[in-house]
């Protein structure tokens, strides 16, 4: 176990004593099944009653968590023949961005994802998912190229946001971003996009313009994260756990301001817990997504998600008191 | 001519002009900023809001820069009446709106309409950083998209002049989403083969660099405009060294490729008159 997140402190504590009266038992003879049985119970309960109750800074760590899953995890579990397509045609390779053709049951599709590194050195090559322009350029490439050989893009969301650095701004951080926000307005193809982690930003939304965006139940959504917002709103970057609650970035809040179209569920204590399991939930969500898109024509395509987001945002008039959605 | 445009305010119906003289400096002399150059009050508005010293440009409200631009009398405001709500129930957030209002006398932070520039139409946005910086809020994505759609509606070339902070804060991720909602509907107007022009002013940054901003068919700045994806402060922090005095300046911009030029207030209206023209004759 990499990182015991603190709201499950209690249920790890209880799994330890229940292991220890285990060895206990068998090394002294006694019998304690009675005992071990009633703290199995209370082991249970307590797992129902916090994995019920999350609260979103909970959500944020299970988001966070150092051995969720990633975009090539779900590849490999959801997908076949996955052939990876590298560089930007422009500058570079960038490796904070995944992205490639394979089947999805028979089906030939492109799939682009954010991907972040399980250890140090990973993550340093991967940039800790942060994508540079070029990385929203190879994106933008590969999904010119899945329209051109008429293929579903499946995008899968996971980062902290796009990196912050000065190549990033010389090379046109803000260009390549918007421009791939207007280019995937209008392509051609069914476009789903999956948030699997951390939806950060901009950095996020460069990979998010799609026919259906879904959510995996314990990742976010935010227009900044919880830290920068706490240092924005409160000067104190050590208020995020309540930045977390004010923002409203979790898969059940998006869905309430009718942003996300479907929170896929997560097994019990997040994805982490079982990939495998994990990539069935997504797999029965993405198959219906893609049977209701496949069928509809390339302009219904386009007219679909220009309606889906034309309605979001919440506004009224100086003389109303009626809200206009 | 542009003299006449700041006098003659009765003649603008919707946006009301007589609040500049209560905006810009006070008093009959104002010192610039930036070289400390003293100038009479009337000649700096003369002057485009503009030191004569230094050529440094001095913010402009969205009421002044409609003025600059439009010709008298032909501009018609759209939405003015639209305000925010608080979606995410942010705490002190509909009396920071109100105060903003009171301060600026407009309802939001972008101003759209239509109007003539040198005769011809054109649909216009213009973001007022004096509200809110600028930030792009719901009210702001609903106003430009609505404002695209208008262009496209009347087959107009499209204009914006961006002055932004980003994404507001106290909407969450709905600003976030504005920054899609706005671009699906660039997308739609590009593809009726309809002109759009980005003019970004000071500062023009985080979600709206990255979206509108960004993908004008021209994309056009004022000298020395603060333009950027990523706050400075974030990006010395991240790579731990000092940044270039001119990063994220619009000529830094330029030298590296992401303008195609960078356009003194002066020549801001002849520059457009003369593209729209380049246009107008292209027509199909």
């Amino acid at each position: 176990m990499a990182a015991e997140l603190e709201f499950e402190r209690p249920i790890h504590e209880l799994e330890k004593k229940i292991a220890e009266l285990k060895s206990f038992m068998e090394e002294k003879d006694i019998d304690l099944t009675d005992e071990i049985q009633r703290l199995e119970e209370k082991l249970s309960r307590l797992e129902n009653s916090t994995y019920s109750e999350m609260k979103p800074w909970d959500r944020v760590q299970i988001a966070r968590h150092a051995e969720r899953p990633t975009t090539l995890d779900y590849i490999s579990y959801l997908f076949t023949d996955f052939i990876e397509l590298h560089g930007d045609r422009l500058f570079g390779d960038d490796e904070a961005i995944v992205g490639g053709v394979a089947f999805y049951k028979n089906l030939p599709v492109t799939v682009i994802g954010h991907q972040r590194g399980k250890d140090t050195k990973e993550n340093l090559r991967r940039n800790f998912g942060m994508p540079h322009p070029e990385g929203y350029r190879k994106a933008l490439r590969l999904m010119k190229q899945a329209e051109k050989f008429n293929r579903p893009i499946i995008c899968f969301i996971d980062t902290k946001g796009a990196y912050p650095g000065k190549a990033a701004e010389e090379r046109g951080q803000s260009e390549a971003i918007a421009r791939n926000l207007v280019e995937m307005a209008g392509l051609t193809v069914p476009v789903i996009c999956i948030v699997i982690g951390e939806g950060g930003s901009g950095g996020a939304l460069a990979l998010g313009v799609g026919n259906y965006v879904h959510m995996l139940e314990n990742s976010t959504y935010s227009v900044i994260s919880p830290e920068g917002a706490a240092a924005i709103l409160w000067k104190d970057a050590s208020l995020a756990k309540k930045a977390a609650e004010s923002m409203r970035i979790t898969a059940p809040d998006l869905k309430e301001l009718g942003i996300i179209d479907e929170i896929i569920e997560e097994v019990k204590g997040g994805a982490h817990k079982d990939p495998k399991r994990q990539a069935e939930e997504i797999d029965s969500v993405l198959e219906s997504s893609l049977n209701n898109l496949l069928s509809m024509s390339q302009d219904e395509l386009i007219e679909q998600r220009y309606e889906k987001y034309k309605k979001i945002g919440q506004f009224g008039f100086v003389n109303d008191s009626i809200v206009v959605k | 001519m542009i003299k006449g445009l700041f006098v003659k305010k009765k003649k603008y119906a919707t946006i009301p002009t007589g609040k500049v003289k209560q905006d810009v400096p006070e008093g009959i002399m104002s010192k610039c900023p930036e070289c400390k150059h003293i100038m009479v009050t009337k000649e700096l508005k003369k002057n485009l809001l503009v030191c004569q010293g230094c050529q440094y440009h001095y913010s402009m409200s969205s009421q002044e820069r409609i003025a600059s631009l439009i010709d008298e009398g032909t501009f018609t405001e759209y939405d003015a009446d639209m305000i925010s709500k608080n979606p995410l129930d942010f705490p002190d957030y509909l009396e920071k709106l109100e105060s903003d209002r009171k301060k600026t006398k407009i309802n939001e932070a972008v101003v759209t309409g239509e109007g003539k520039i040198n005769g011809l139409d054109v649909t216009l946005a213009v973001m007022d950083s004096r509200f809110r910086m600028g930030s792009m809020g719901s009210v702001v994505g609903e106003k430009i998209t609505r404002a695209i759609e208008k262009a496209i509606e009347n087959k107009n070339p499209f204009i914006i002049f961006t002055a932004s902070g980003g994404a507001r804060m106290q909407e969450g991720v709905l600003s976030l989403m504005q920054m899609a909602k706005t671009s699906v509907a660039l997308k739609k107007l590009s593809d009726k083969g309809l002109l759009f022009i980005s003019i970004m002013t000071h500062p023009t940054t985080g979600g709206v660099s990255a979206s509108f901003a960004s993908v004008g068919d021209y994309n056009f700045a004022e000298p020395k405009a603060l333009i950027g994806f990523a706050g400075r402060r974030i990006i010395e922090q991240t790579i731990r060294q000092e940044l270039p005095d001119d990063f994220q300046t619009a000529e830094f911009l330029l030298k590296h490729g992401q303008l195609d030029g960078v356009i003194h207030r002066s020549d801001m209206k002849k520059t457009l008159g003369t593209l729209l023209k380049i246009h107008s004759e292209g027509r199909r």
